[in-house]
């Protein structure tokens, strides 16, 4: 994906910054790509190098290691995040039809995020709460017992968050321009 | 002051003021990630907002999980003067009238309350239930009743006791306790848990290492991240002891980093135990030192492999490696190292309190101790129980799970997960311990158990953990990496009703290759999903490829959405504002219908059909479009 203007600087920062408190050990290469992550919601390519720089090895092992966990992603995540289980009793109550319902109404595969980068949505192999099956997290809040009727209630509340956002926005600036 | 002492005083300081707390009413609210799911948080609020609205001196506290998932949100109330109750589920308006009617008046709101927590003369205990008969409570005993952010409360429920017994012991007696006691190991294998640290004090080689497999892959399976929420140092203690046993320095706790509130509950145990002088140089004054670390894994259900853990934390993809060497001799960086599951290591703690002649005494001769099983499905009592080894499936699932959902037909248990297997209706009686359940194919695994009713399709689930290993595969052996990709192929084509009657064959001959050619237990039990399913419901397989119908109507390519006529009603039309590609329309005669080539078969229409209708139904070998009756209204 196509970096923003002043995004690379901004990743060069926040790499440096983590790189500062940790270690150069080959064991220190997980924590620091998920401090990483956590920081600016995903890989960039440039931040990877960097670590490879730093901890004097092949660019590609730190490519192998944060493509072979679930966990890292290379692409930045969307403004809300929804991830979807699909453990076994998720599976069985219904998460297949729950992730249909999301990829029909976004309009995206699991795995993707909306161009306008507002949702992405992956799937997760299980969070734990099987008792509540079929669950999905959206921006780390986890719904419970979730049916297709309700995947058109989450996203639509995000919906109307936004017009309403918009709306203040559009308000402010037209306030804005009458002091002017 | 010698280590007992020094133990005593931190133990008696922490009853002081447990008791202290006890003469004020208490509400402990059950928030581990099951909890907060179901709202628990908004619950803990309304608590806190009443409790000042009414001006109430009383203690609200968060708690871990029950185990009673089926009735979250959870909450508990201690008032004295009345036997501690437990509610749920609790929503606000509940949570308001306990606050109004219990704490501020005296009303115990039995209504709401599924048991009491001790014996009285007014309401019946857990234990009067039969899930409470046939449960027997050893790891989870505590979790849910205690604060897993306070130590204080641990402490005073005599933990780290062992602890303080093991520091004055020889440590090689130390394994023999649990050589004697017998433990396996609960990460699924059960392999000796003493004989295993046996090895790795008997291991030349310094520094060693003690490891805690936290890294719960296994989707369907909860039972660690809820010990982890609930109740902290009853791990951190069987870890110390662990490492007195084989003299080792330094700990890790692998714990994934899906879940991010154990990883917070951790921390926070660690520091406290650090600060009491549990942890860290020194433990009570001894010569004996050990740090414990926390490692986030990163998801890979093959990390739960022990040599694919010990890449991980090295810093590598975690690949398996070949064994022996064994971790206990040639492990972490190449010195001893054990590694246990948490639930092995929470039994330790136990096993020194109360000797190996108690733990011998639950369960059965080869397999003591209890079993911890994470019930999901189509189960009602659905949450985590700890049952005596010996226990029958259908004791668990008919009295401890209190039967089927819906009363629907019983079809089967998945245990073990993806590498378990399917067990029907004729193995009900099997008792569950890791011998048994090998016998008939499955695995004790790590303790997921999913009841599958008629509605389940067993090849699609066959499929599901097909699917799942296929992708959790490392793609270091080539029978694993590409047999298990050619049976999920097999399996998706018998699901979209395109597989043939050879399939069954090659699925039985790869799996036997599978399982020969694979270095770690991912690729030797990845085939156990299919070859159970297809020993145990081969009919189910043959009505796929022969009648192109799926049994259960749940594979999608078999089925078609109808709606029939004679129960359809003129008046209502929820069915059409559920639909989200308007694929139902109303007829001529009002009724409504499905156009069968728009219809994304999402199953809004038969939720949202009323209860007194159920007009929607599913028809499996699909509909060809020109057999449908009356036709499309706009042909």
């Amino acid at each position: 994906m196509e970096l923003l203007p002043g995004e690379l600087e901004q990743i060069q920062r926040d790499t440096a910054e983590i790189l500062q408190h940790h270690g150069t050990e080959r064991q220190e290469l997980i924590p620091i790509i998920q401090e990483i992550q956590e920081k600016l919601g995903y890989l960039p390519k440039p931040a990877m190098e960097q670590v490879a720089r730093a901890l004097d090895i092949p660019e590609v092992d730190v490519y192998s290691v944060a493509t072979f966990y679930n966990q890292f992603r290379l692409n930045p995540p969307g403004k809300h995040q929804i991830k979807v289980c699909m453990g076994t009793a998720c599976h069985m109550m219904g998460g297949h039809i729950v992730m249909d319902s999301f990829e029909r109404r976004l309009e995206i595969k699991e795995g993707e995020t909306t161009p306008d980068r507002e949702f992405s949505l992956e799937r997760v192999a299980c969070v734990g709460c099987c008792a509540l099956a079929p669950v999905v997290v959206v921006d780390e809040k986890v719904e419970a017992k979730v049916s297709p009727i309700r995947v058109d209630g989450i996203l639509l509340t995000f919906e109307i968050e936004k017009s309403e956002q918009e709306k203040e926005q559009e308000k402010e600036q037209q306030e804005g321009g009458t002091e002017e | 002051m010698s280590i007992a002492d020094k133990y005593d005083a931190i133990r008696i300081a922490a009853v002081e003021k447990i008791e202290k707390m006890k003469e004020k009413p208490h509400v402990l609210v059950g928030t581990a990630t099951c909890g907060r799911a179901a709202g628990a948080l908004t619950i803990l609020d309304v608590f806190r907002e009443e409790a000042d609205k009414h001006q109430l001196d009383i203690i609200i506290d968060e708690v871990g999980c029950m185990g009673h998932c089926y009735a979250e949100p959870l909450v508990v109330i201690a008032k004295p003067g009345f036997p501690a109750m437990c509610y749920g589920p609790v929503d606000e308006g509940i949570a308001k009238r306990l606050v109004a009617d219990f704490l501020v008046n005296d009303d115990p709101c039995y209504d709401f309350a599924i048991a009491a927590l001790e014996p009285n003369d007014e309401f019946p205990t857990f234990e009067d239930f039969p899930r409470g008969v046939i449960e027997n409570k050893i790891i989870l005993a505590d979790c849910g009743l205690i604060d897993p952010d306070d130590i204080d409360h641990y402490l005073a429920r005599d933990g780290y006791a062992a602890l303080a017994k093991v520091l004055e012991m020889e440590p090689y007696a130390v394994i023999e306790e649990i050589k004697s006691a017998k433990l396996r190991g609960r990460g699924g294998a059960g392999f000796p848990t003493g004989v295993k640290w046996e090895r790795c004090f008997q291991a030349e080689g310094s520094p060693k290492y003690v490891i805690c497999n936290a890294d719960e892959g296994d989707p369907g399976a909860f039972m660690d991240r809820a010990i982890l929420e609930s109740n902290p140092h009853q791990l951190i203690e069987g870890l110390i002891i662990a490492a007195y046993a084989i003299q080792a320095s330094t700990g890790y706790i692998y714990v994934r980093a899906e879940y991010p509130l154990a990883v917070a509950r951790l921390r926070n145990a660690i520091s406290q135990a650090r600060e009491k002088g549990l942890l860290g140089d020194n433990i009570l004054g001894s010569d004996f030192s050990f740090e414990l670390i926390i490692f986030q894994g990163s998801g890979a259900f093959v990390c739960g492999e022990e040599t694919a853990l010990i890449a991980s934390i090295e810093g590598k993809a975690g690949v398996p490696e070949h064994r022996p060497p064994y971790p206990a001799t040639y492990g972490l960086y190449g010195k001893p190292t054990v590694i246990n599951n948490v639930k092995t290591l929470s039994y330790v703690p136990h096993i020194l309190r109360k000797g190996a002649d108690w733990f011998r005494s639950i369960g059965t001769e080869n397999s003591p101790g209890t079993a911890v099983f994470a019930l999901a499905g189509k189960v009602v009592g659905t949450g985590l129980v700890e049952v005596p080894m010996g226990t029958t499936i259908r004791e668990l699932v008919y009295d401890v799970g209190s039967g089927i959902k819906d009363d629907k037909m019983f079809k089967a248990v998945q245990i073990g997960g993806p590498s378990g297997g399917c067990l029907p209706e004729s193995s009900l009686d099997l008792p569950i311990d890791f011998d048994s359940l090998q016998e008939a194919g499955a695995m004790m695994g790590s303790g997921g158990l999913v009841v599958l009713d008629e509605d389940d399709c067993m090849v699609e689930i066959a499929r599901f953990f097909l699917d799942f290993t296929q992708k959790e595969s490392c793609g270091k052996c080539t029978f694993c990496r590409l047999g298990t990709k050619q049976m999920l192929d097999i399996l998706t084509d018998i699901t979209q009703g395109k597989g043939s009657t050879e399939d069954l064959d090659i699925l039985k001959d790869l799996a036997e290759d599978i399982k020969m050619g694979s270095l770690c237990s991912l690729g030797k039990t990845a085939p156990n999903p299919v070859l159970t399913t297809l020993s145990y419901f081969r009919d189910e397989y043959e009505a796929h490829i022969n009648e192109g119908r799926c049994p259960a109507l749940m594979c999608k390519d078999l089925i078609s959405f109808v709606i029939i006529p004679e129960k359809c009603s003129k008046l209502c039309d929820v069915c059409i504002g559920s639909c989200p590609t308007e694929a139902i329309y109303t007829r001529p005669d009002m009724l409504k219908a499905i156009y069968l080539d728009k219809c994304v078969k999402c199953n809004n229409c038969m939720v949202a059909c009323p209860p007194q209708y159920k007009a929607v139904i599913k028809v499996s070998p699909p509909i060809v479009e020109e057999n449908v009756e009356g036709g499309r209204a706009d042909e």
